[in-house]
């Protein structure tokens, strides 16, 4: 199929960027939608021009690199995944894609629709973490049973793989979703409990300082979630939140 | 306690818990307009109680026009917090995939209640004020209902009440759910209680639009 | 020849570790603040090191190619990691995860290595679960555990599928808990370009900061390299797009040995490739192997059918599919080592019985265990005769809650429902048991540098049992690293901090910024991805899954032809000091274009089959892998001398003392 690529280019932080038009052609709907963007950047070389960058990786949807807003979305129009795993079949011949980076002042741009997202890394450096020494002595892992819905939902919300989209969909930029998901997995285990108070004082205070709006529960985020994160997660956060304030 | 009130999390609270308290007094001033449609009496009873009552009149009613001005207030902050939040708007944003319209155009709502607030406070509150505290009137306890009757004869008026309702509806079937999960309320009962508060936000509003019209045809 | 040490402590096998960890020198706490080290890389290996030393007191840098530590490839294993705790009290002991991995490992590692593994492998989920990492649990609360092939006891500790994101999330609270201490300065979106040798010792390394394109100096007493595999080189593999060899390959080439390069693991279960565009594979969790059962079609003409889309799966009758694992290995059926699944599945579909429109898929049926399920859960949910259709609807559901998530993430890339048809699976380039040459230490051939995880040789011989990885990962950045590499830094306590000023440094960076502006001055006609991809298809067709001498000879000259070819041709947009992702890649497949000649060198010497590496001059009559152990006993660690193919091979014989070693058998 043939479709009309609008795409950011900047040239980095500093520059402004605008939307370029670039049209493809005979894309194979069993690509996925960075495979198409390989094509868009081969031709473009060929050409002498300079390739459109964006972040990827591992290319199978966990590691949380890519980023790119797609029509308005984040990773796209298809749900429960990451840009990586967008395939082209989502979009019929003649179309016009808009891709975009993800826009939030915490994530500032770095070029084209690179993002840096090093915000996410100081709400967790901020706490989230169990300060557990690695000595060889810590007790048998099956001496504490836990609940077994409580460590599902500890795994569901371990399952956030950071890459921003909660952020990127928020009409606000929030990273609430985000920051209630690391504040949950631990605070739902009997192992993160004891430093449950200080770790979600000291990730929320870090997540205000980064700049990111304010949560107005309008759920975007988990719509677009890759790994379906539950705005569950945001009220528990709310709650350990106001009880840890309160002690 | 360090920067609760700072933090975002704690406006949210404030937030919520004065959208709730919006919301009971919003319960109870309908029950009360509600009287008018079928006893002037019990209306005027009632209205004589709320508007002469000492503490009604100098607790309850500044702790109302405070959490008024709370609510709003913090609705300008956050809005304005939020749009800084993102200096560079996307070319193209697809927000309806993925979120209502109530959500996401709570300010505007919120600016319509605003401006119906002033055609109110103009209507009924500042008049109410001047009669009772400015040009010291003898009590009467049977002026409400004429009073209250007669603001629907215009119907530009009652269009715009209508109006206002219309869009209170949609602010308060976002708000009204969304103050739960601000305070953290998330369990097995989350599910029933969205159902209460959408059911809230449509009848109370409707309600409201009802005694509205009721007057007008009335008046006609 | 043999200049290789192994520093293997003496005694008795279940002694030998904790003897050494009495016998080896200790830094004191005081010291260690004012010693340096740079781990490169943060996956399991790399993170939990650096998370480790910090803690225990060193100052510690980490870089990391990814915008966060936490995107490190360990983050996709999927099926889980093993650990010798005998939970479900089936007969498991630390000796058994021994023999089985040195089994698995067709009898080409290290034995006191290994039993070191078993050994801390306990304390690895112990460890993991005292950070929060959210294993699945049972009921009673109490961890589950799984099974995984060429074992026979349920060993694998899980999270769902993707116990390799939590694994690493935890070693990164771990990180991130030093980070928030100054312990670690942690270096993202930055790549070491070179190691820089200051009197024999690693000093320190050249790095590009990725954002900027400055090319930086950072001095350490010591380095560590866990920057994984370099399976890579085959251009299509599970490996993420930016896993390469460059941190492996620069230090090879500064004195480190690279041992049994030819190793590398094909993993059974991914899903086949689909057009020339495709970039990278996707690996379906060996798990399935547990439920899915792997046939194809026993007669060419209904094969035929198949990939002409004339036949549905579907419709061939049950005495016209070809169970071939069951077949050939009734005891392990479909549960077989990945290097005999993959193997089986290639020489059917080179017979001609493949399965998609190339001809290169097998099905993985899942049909049977929707039964089996259904008729347990009508069982116990006590319906009266249920139907077929019913049975089979509550099957689905069971296999569903076990592995729903993989059976969507099939859908979403082949647009097919896997509920309905078979899935179709096809063998890729996944793991690579050889790399850098260590010894008990874990320390290379360059004193001063050390290698962790993946990026070293040591555990896994020449095939590594699944669910090992993760194991071997952590058990080397926990408890093994931490320890041996303060006997090295014992000498270290009055050094003072290393000068980044010294000519080493001068020259390491020159050379670096020489060779990225070569690359980018090129002036060629042709991307990095185009050699990329005719070095992947070389390395696919001549040293993949089977290999001959005949191939590899030519494999040698190709490889060595597209390298000339690369550095006259290649076209390299951009500039060296700003961000520029095509130099990256250009500075990668540079290293992965040595690599190839070196690995077809290894392959080609290797006079044997054994494990992952099968030569098809050495088989038995039953096309089964056939072992020299008479001559090929030993690890083949290469001396670079300037040029790939001229490497110097010294050998590491292999003792064994504690195991009887044996044809590997799953019949």
């Amino acid at each position: 199929m043939n479709l009309t690529l609008k795409i950011w280019r900047q040239k980095n932080a500093t520059t402004k960027g605008k939307l370029q038009t670039y049209p493809i052609s005979d894309v194979s709907p069993d690509m996925s939608f960075l495979e198409m963007l390989d094509v868009l950047n081969e031709e473009l070389i060929e050409k002498g021009e300079e390739p459109v960058v964006f972040d990827h990786d591992c290319r199978e949807g966990i590691c949380g690199t890519c980023s790119l807003q797609i029509n308005g979305e984040p990773h796209g129009p298809d749900r429960a995944i990451t840009t990586c795993q967008l395939h082209m079949r989502m979009f019929k011949d003649g179309d016009t894609i808009t891709i975009e980076p993800f826009r939030a002042a915490a994530f500032p741009v770095i070029k084209d629709l690179m993002v840096n997202r090093d915000s996410f890394e100081r709400i967790q450096q901020a706490g989230g973490y169990v300060s557990v020494n690695t000595s060889g002595n810590t007790q048998d892992a099956n001496s504490i049973p836990v609940q077994k819905n409580n460590a599902d939902d500890a795994f569901d919300a371990a399952t956030c793989i950071g890459c921003g989209a909660c952020v990127a969909a928020c009409k606000n930029a929030s990273a609430m979703l985000f920051t209630a998901a690391k504040v949950s997995q631990f605070a739902l285990l009997p192992q993160g409990k004891v430093e449950a108070t200080r770790r979600v004082l000291a990730m929320v205070e870090q997540m205000d300082k980064e700049g990111f709006g304010n949560c107005t529960n309008t759920g975007a985020c988990e719509i677009e979630c890759p790994k379906g994160i539950s705005l569950d997660n945001i009220a528990r956060m709310n709650r350990e939140y106001l009880s840890a304030s309160m002690k | 306690m360090g920067g609760i009130f700072n933090s975002s999390i704690a406006r949210k609270v404030a937030m919520a818990l004065s959208g709730l308290f919006l919301v009971i007094f919003l319960l109870l001033h309908f029950i009360i307009n509600f009287t008018s449609v079928f006893s002037a009496d019990v209306f005027n009873e009632y209205s004589h109680f709320m508007g002469t009552n000492v503490l009604i009149q100098f607790l309850l009613q500044p702790i109302l026009i405070l959490g008024v001005i709370l609510h709003f207030v913090l609705g300008f902050v956050l809005e304005y917090r939020n749009r800084s939040a993102r200096p560079i708007n996307y070319v193209r944003f697809n927000g309806s995939a993925n979120s209502s319209w109530m959500s996401r155009n709570m300010i505007y709502s919120g600016l319509v209640i605003l401006a119906f607030l002033g055609l109110h406070f103009y209507d009924f509150w500042i008049p109410e004020v001047v009669h009772k505290y400015i040009e010291s009137h003898p009590d009467d306890p049977f002026r409400y209902y004429h009073e209250t009757v007669a603001k629907f004869e215009s119907p530009v008026r009652t269009g715009l009440y209508v109006l206002s309702f219309v869009l209170l509806s949609l602010h308060l079937y976002h708000g009204f759910s969304s103050s739960f999960q601000s305070m953290g309320w998330a369990n097995k009962y989350a599910k029933g209680l969205r159902g209460f508060t959408v059911a809230y936000a449509i009848l109370i509003p409707l309600g409201f639009i009802f005694i509205a019209l009721y007057h007008y045809f009335n008046n006609v | 020849m043999s200049v290789l040490e192994s520093k293997i402590p003496a005694g008795p096998l279940e002694d030998k570790w904790k003897n050494h960890k009495n016998d080896i020198n200790l830094v004191n706490p005081a010291n260690k603040r004012n010693i340096d080290v740079i781990v490169i890389g943060t996956g399991l290996a790399g993170g939990s090191a650096a998370a480790t030393l910090a803690e225990l007191g060193y100052n510690v840098k980490t870089f990391c190619y990814q915008d966060s530590p936490r995107r490190a490839h360990s983050i996709a294993a999927q099926g889980g990691i093993n650990a010798a705790k005998n939970y479900q009290g089936d007969g498991d002991s630390d000796y058994r995860l021994f023999y089985d991995t040195i089994k698995g490992g067709d009898y080409r590692s290290r034995e006191a290595n290994v039993y070191r593994l078993a050994e801390v492998s306990g304390n690895i989920i112990d460890q993991c679960v005292a950070q929060g990492v959210p294993f699945a649990r049972e009921y009673g609360g109490l961890l589950d555990n799984r099974s995984f092939g060429g074992v026979l006891v349920s060993r694998t500790f899980y999270a769902k599928g993707q116990t390799g994101q939590q694994l690493l999330l935890g070693a990164y609270s771990a990180m991130n808990r030093q980070i928030n201490r100054g312990k670690i300065k942690s270096y993202t979106r930055h790549e070491m370009l070179d190691l820089v040798i200051v009197d024999g010792k690693a000093r320190g390394i050249i790095a590009r900061d990725l954002v900027t394109g400055k090319i930086e100096r950072h001095s350490a007493h010591a380095v560590v390299i866990g920057s994984g595999g370099y399976g890579n080189v085959f251009y299509l593999s599970t490996n993420a797009m930016g896993s390469n060899v460059t941190a492996s390959w620069k230090i090879h080439k500064k004195g480190a040995y690279f041992a049994n390069p030819c190793f590398t693991q094909i993993h059974p279960t991914c899903i086949p490739v689909s057009g020339d565009h495709q970039s990278k594979l996707t690996l379906m969790s060996e798990s399935l192997r547990n439920d899915g059962r792997i046939w194809v079609p026993k007669k060419l003409e209904d094969a035929k059918a198949i990939q002409e889309g004339r036949l549905k799966p579907t419709d061939l009758k049950e005495e016209d599919r070809d169970y071939y694992l069951e077949r050939r290995y009734p005891a392990f059926g479909n549960l077989v080592p990945r290097d005999v699944a993959s193997r089986a599945a290639k020489e059917r579909c080179d017979a001609g019985y493949g399965v998609n429109k190339t001809g290169e898929a097998v099905f993985l049926d899942f049909s049977a265990a929707f039964m089996r399920y259904g008729q347990e859960a009508a069982n116990t949910q006590h319906l009266k005769n249920p139907s077929e259709e019913k049975i089979k609807e509550l099957g689905k559901k069971v296999v569903e809650a076990k592995y729903g998530n993989l059976f969507q993430m099939y859908e979403k890339i082949v647009d097919q429902n896997p509920y309905e048809t078979p899935m179709m699976i096809y063998p890729a380039v996944h793991y690579t048991m050889g790399g850098i040459w260590v010894d008990y230490n874990l320390e290379t051939t360059i004193p001063g540098c050390f290698a962790t995880g993946e990026a070293n040789f040591s555990d896994h011989g020449a095939n590594r049992l699944g669910a090992s990885a993760l194991m071997q990962g952590l058990a080397d950045g926990y408890f093994v690293l931490p320890y041996t590499i303060g006997n090295y830094l014992a000498d270290d306590i009055r050094t003072g901090p290393i000068p980044t000023d010294s000519p080493e440094f001068e020259e390491a960076e020159n050379a670096v910024r020489s060779q990225l502006e070569k690359l980018c001055n090129n002036n060629g006609t042709k991307s990095v991805d185009h050699f990329h991809k005719r070095l992947g298809k070389i390395m696919w067709n001549k040293a993949g899954m089977s290999r001959n001498a005949e191939d590899l000879k030519s494999a040698v000259e190709e490889i060595k032809a597209l390298r000339e070819e690369f550095w006259r041709d290649v076209k390299v947009p951009g500039e060296v000091n700003e961000l520029n992702t095509e130099l990256e890649k250009a500075a990668r497949v540079a290293d992965f274009l040595e690599l190839g000649e070196l690995f077809a060198v290894d392959a080609l010497h290797r006079n044997e089959s054994c494990g992952g590496h099968f030569r098809e001059e050495y088989q038995t009559e039953e096309g089964e892998a056939l072992r020299d152990d008479e001559n090929f006993m030993y690890v083949a660690a290469w001396e670079y001398t300037g040029k790939p193919s001229e490497a110097i091979l010294h050998k590491e014989d292999l003792n064994y003392e504690f195991i009887e070693v044996k044809t590997r058998s799953y019949k």
